[in-house]
């Protein structure tokens, strides 16, 4: 034992010793729910799996909203003033990592998996742009063909949408869109079974720039550089272990003692210790998502806009970020946070005297008579503290009680979806780079919207933007409908997510990405 | 472990929200019936009840996690190697500060160093697992090459963990010890044995431990099958692929068939541990051992 020590002691540090083999070491929050692009549905698993399989594009390595050739050498629509039929074609020197080639087939066999009722993917309605996936996937037909996705030959895949869509190659980067493995699927099961052993780490075959060298649970996943992947001479990493660290002050005390390349998060009271001690190592990026609060609708006294925009108003929204959360966030002017093309229209402030005033026409002057309302939230630590500074500003500015009920994460999704709170805590992250994937959740009886507030007017301007080919118009519409969604306010926006973590100086090649979602071929680890 | 088997069953089956339901995005109603068919969560509960002891006699099944989607003998396999190597280098913790902190308080009764000792035992008691680990971790792994932060793996990744892990237990045997060594220790064999001019090293050693240790004995056993069932708090602190964490993870995302395997495979656990301190306490003190009526 005490050679081991002195041996040890002896020893570089991990990062180095990463560093000299160029595997990355990253955090990775929690143990995957599995490795099949078809059955998970988190951020975490994106992050293995757009290491192990590659899709029809990728994305840039430091520009948003630029597609790089993937699997499609290239790609358009048919016509472009109405891109609702869209061709990609296929590099002839794709392959699974067996050495089997990947041609248009597998892409109309994972469609037809991911789309087909029995397997129960959670994420399959973001295949429903294509004509007849919806109704194939809820079992209205049992005919695939009547999904309109065709290989006119072995390179070639068309896909024809219900809608025009201009965005679709963003919308192909999810990995809901990329291929698996037929040959090997159907080797270990059937197509439509969940329990297909077909990813254990001596059965699966990838076609990214990795394959899986191990799986240990709870330990780590590690992927290894794919020697027959078509750009793999320009792919710098030899593999990354992905850590499941839950922990993240435990995450973060790693990367402080050399053990780590990148954490998932920094813990909010370790993130000025961070920035002081660990300055050029601290990131604080945009991240497409919005923090909000959500208005039961059907709810006294909330069905009234004008309580909903007095409660919006009087959140002191830099206070929030300032002292509470602490992760450099920015304040929600709006829903859809903003990215290039895009002119959110939301004007939110911080106004408690128009607070003020909205009350006492609604009825309660200087909050007299309003009835205690509850607000639900998660049992997090953080959830207690915003919603503690919540209630403290309400109470200030409006002269309201707000009583806080917490509750473990599935309970707290539970009641919420049942509706039965007045204001809950929520949150939405965006899985492309597009207004609508902020907006679509809020039509009547949609299963994310929860707040029993739907439009009319709002749903016929979402239609309008459906039908709209032109990116310029089709945002301007957008921002119409997002504008009348605020006007009417059933959620009350916060702030718009950013991401704290730190990442070592020996990693080169990552910059930020409104959708985090960074392309490891393009990474290299090189030693200061 | 029928009574286990059946109060764990309907705990779980009445838990409220079910397997589908901890993902944030909502899933539609046919894909959440599909879902449940596949794992057969479809049927009542009663079926269910019947269902699954079924399988685990014909196919040795425990059945798949809805939320890993995979076997739940291949995590409980996966991970009870890590608990079982913690527990055991947590009891040797636990038995080799506890025991000795114990027997010398007991001989020095009421003395500095039996205050001492008891004073440390309470401390032990005291603080928590999440405060222990974090010092460690604060104090030897960031300034010890040898020790991480986390991880597991070398065979130096046990010791901080199991400190923190054992430190608890070796506080209360501490206690336990020292009680019933006292009571030993007024005993007249122990007073004949003295009176013979024995030496105190003698007397403690060969007469008195063995009678004194049995209640310790009796609390091993139990307490070791606590230990290998792991600290979620340690494992989570020290990134410990061990059981315990799935146990809290398969609560929070109501995953019945993790839950359900892994309380029996501790009820399992216990009663074994429990006979094998039984069997130990018959071996040290001839007066329990059965007998026939």
């Amino acid at each position: 034992m005490t050679t081991l020590f002195l041996v040890s002691c002896a020893q570089d540090s991990p990062v180095n010793r990463a560093t000299k083999e160029k595997i990355l070491l990253m955090g990775n929050t929690a143990e995957p729910r599995g490795l099949d692009p078809h059955i998970v549905s988190g951020v975490l698993e994106n992050n293995i799996i757009r290491g192990l399989f590659e899709g029809l594009v990728i994305e840039h390595p430091s520009k948003d909203g630029v597609a790089l050739p993937g699997v499609a050498e290239s790609w358009g629509p048919t016509d472009p003033k109405n891109p609702t039929e869209w061709i990609f074609n296929l590099r002839k020197d794709a392959k699974w990592s067996d050495g089997t080639p990947l041609t248009a087939e597998d892409f109309l066999f994972s469609f037809q998996r991911i789309l087909t009722p029995a397997l129960g993917s959670e994420y399959s309605f973001m295949l429903y742009y294509i004509i007849g996936a919806e109704d194939f996937h809820k079992g209205k037909t049992k005919d695939f063909s009547t999904v309109k996705v065709s290989a006119p030959d072995p390179h070639t895949l068309k896909v024809n949408l219900r809608s025009p869509i201009p965005f679709l190659p963003e919308i192909t980067k999810h990995y809901t869109w990329f291929p698996v493995p037929k040959h090997i699927i159907l080797k270990h099961g059937k197509a439509e079974d969940r329990f297909n052993p077909w990813t254990k780490p001596k059965n699966i075959q990838s076609n990214g720039a990795f394959t899986l060298k191990s799986w240990k649970l709870n330990d780590h996943i590690e992927i290894q550089k794919n020697p027959v992947y078509w750009d793999t001479k320009n792919v710098a990493l030899n593999g990354i272990r992905f850590l499941p660290i839950s922990n993240s002050f435990t995450e973060d005390r790693m990367f402080y003692n050399e053990q780590l390349h990148i954490t998932y998060t920094i813990a909010p009271d370790l993130i000025e210790y961070s920035r002081k001690n660990f300055k050029d190592m601290t990131r604080n990026e945009f991240y497409f998502g919005t923090y909000f609060i959500r208005c039961n609708v059907k709810k006294s006294p909330l069905q009234d806009v004008k309580i909903r925009e007095a409660l919006s108003i009087t959140i002191n929204q830099q206070d929030i970020i300032d002292y509470v959360t602490m992760g450099n966030q920015s304040p929600a002017a709006g829903i859809v946070p903003p990215f290039v093309g895009y002119n959110s229209p939301g004007d939110i402030k911080f106004d408690p005297d128009k607070a003020k005033r909205l009350l006492e026409d609604a009825g309660y002057p200087n909050g007299e008579g309003f009835p205690k309302i509850n607000f639900l939230t998660t049992d997090r630590e953080s959830s207690k503290r915003l919603a503690e500074a919540l209630q403290a500003m309400w109470k200030k500015y409006l002269g309201i009680e707000i009583s806080i009920q917490q509750m473990e994460w599935t309970s707290y999704l539970n009641t919420m979806m049942s509706k039965e709170y007045d204001l809950a805590a929520g949150g939405w992250i965006g899985d492309y780079m597009d207004p609508l994937t902020f907006l679509d959740m809020w039509i009547k009886d949609g299963g994310n919207n929860r707040t029993n507030w739907s439009s009319e007017e709002f749903e016929e301007l979402l239609g309008e933007a459906e039908r709209t080919a032109g990116q310029k118009e089709r945002y301007g519409i957008l921002e119409k409908a997002e504008k009348l969604f605020l006007d009417e306010r059933p959620i009350l926006p916060i702030y718009w997510y950013t991401r704290n973590y730190l990442i070592h100086n020996h990693v080169k090649g990552w910059d930020p990405l409104i959708l985090d979602n960074h392309p490891y071929k393009f990474l290299d680890l090189v030693a200061d | 472990m029928l009574a286990l088997y059946t109060i764990v069953f309907f705990l779980v089956g009445w838990m409220p929200g079910d397997p589908f339901s901890s993902n944030e995005k909502n899933i539609s109603p046919e894909v959440r019936e599909n879902m449940k068919k596949a794992w057969g969560l479809d049927q009542p509960l009663w079926k269910q009840y019947l269902i699954y002891p079924k399988n685990l006699i014909t196919e040795g099944s425990l059945g798949v996690s809805t939320e890993k989607n995979r076997p739940v003998w291949d995590i409980i396999i996966q991970s009870f190697p890590a608990s079982l190597i913690l527990g055991i280098s947590a009891l040797f913790i636990a038995v080799g500060i506890g025991v000795p902190i114990g027997i010398i308080s007991a001989t020095r009764k009421n003395t500095a160093i039996d205050y001492g000792g008891m004073a440390i035992a309470m401390i032990g008691i005291c603080i928590p697992s999440f405060i222990i680990g974090p010092v460690l971790q604060l104090t030897l792994a960031a300034k010890i090459p040898a020790f991480k932060i986390a991880g597991w793996g070398h065979p130096l990744d046990v010791i901080l963990p199991s400190i923190t892990l054992g430190l608890g237990t070796a506080a209360y045997l501490a206690r336990l010890t020292r009680g019933s060594m006292l009571e030993v220790l007024n005993q007249d064999y122990i007073r004949t044995a003295k009176a013979k001019g024995l030496k105190t090293f003698s007397v403690v050693i060969k007469h008195a431990l063995r009678g004194g240790l049995l209640p310790s004995v009796a609390f091993i056993g139990p307490a070791f099958a606590a230990l290998i069932s792991g600290s979620f708090i340690v494992e989570t602190i020290f990134q410990v692929p061990g059981m315990g964490q799935h146990f809290v993870n398969a609560a929070i995302k109501r995953d019945p068939f993790v839950l359900r395997g892994v309380v029996l495979f501790y009820g399992l656990l216990i009663v074994i541990m429990n006979l094998a301190a039984d069997l130990i306490a018959a071996s040290l003190n001839p007066r329990i051992r059965l007998e026939k009526t």
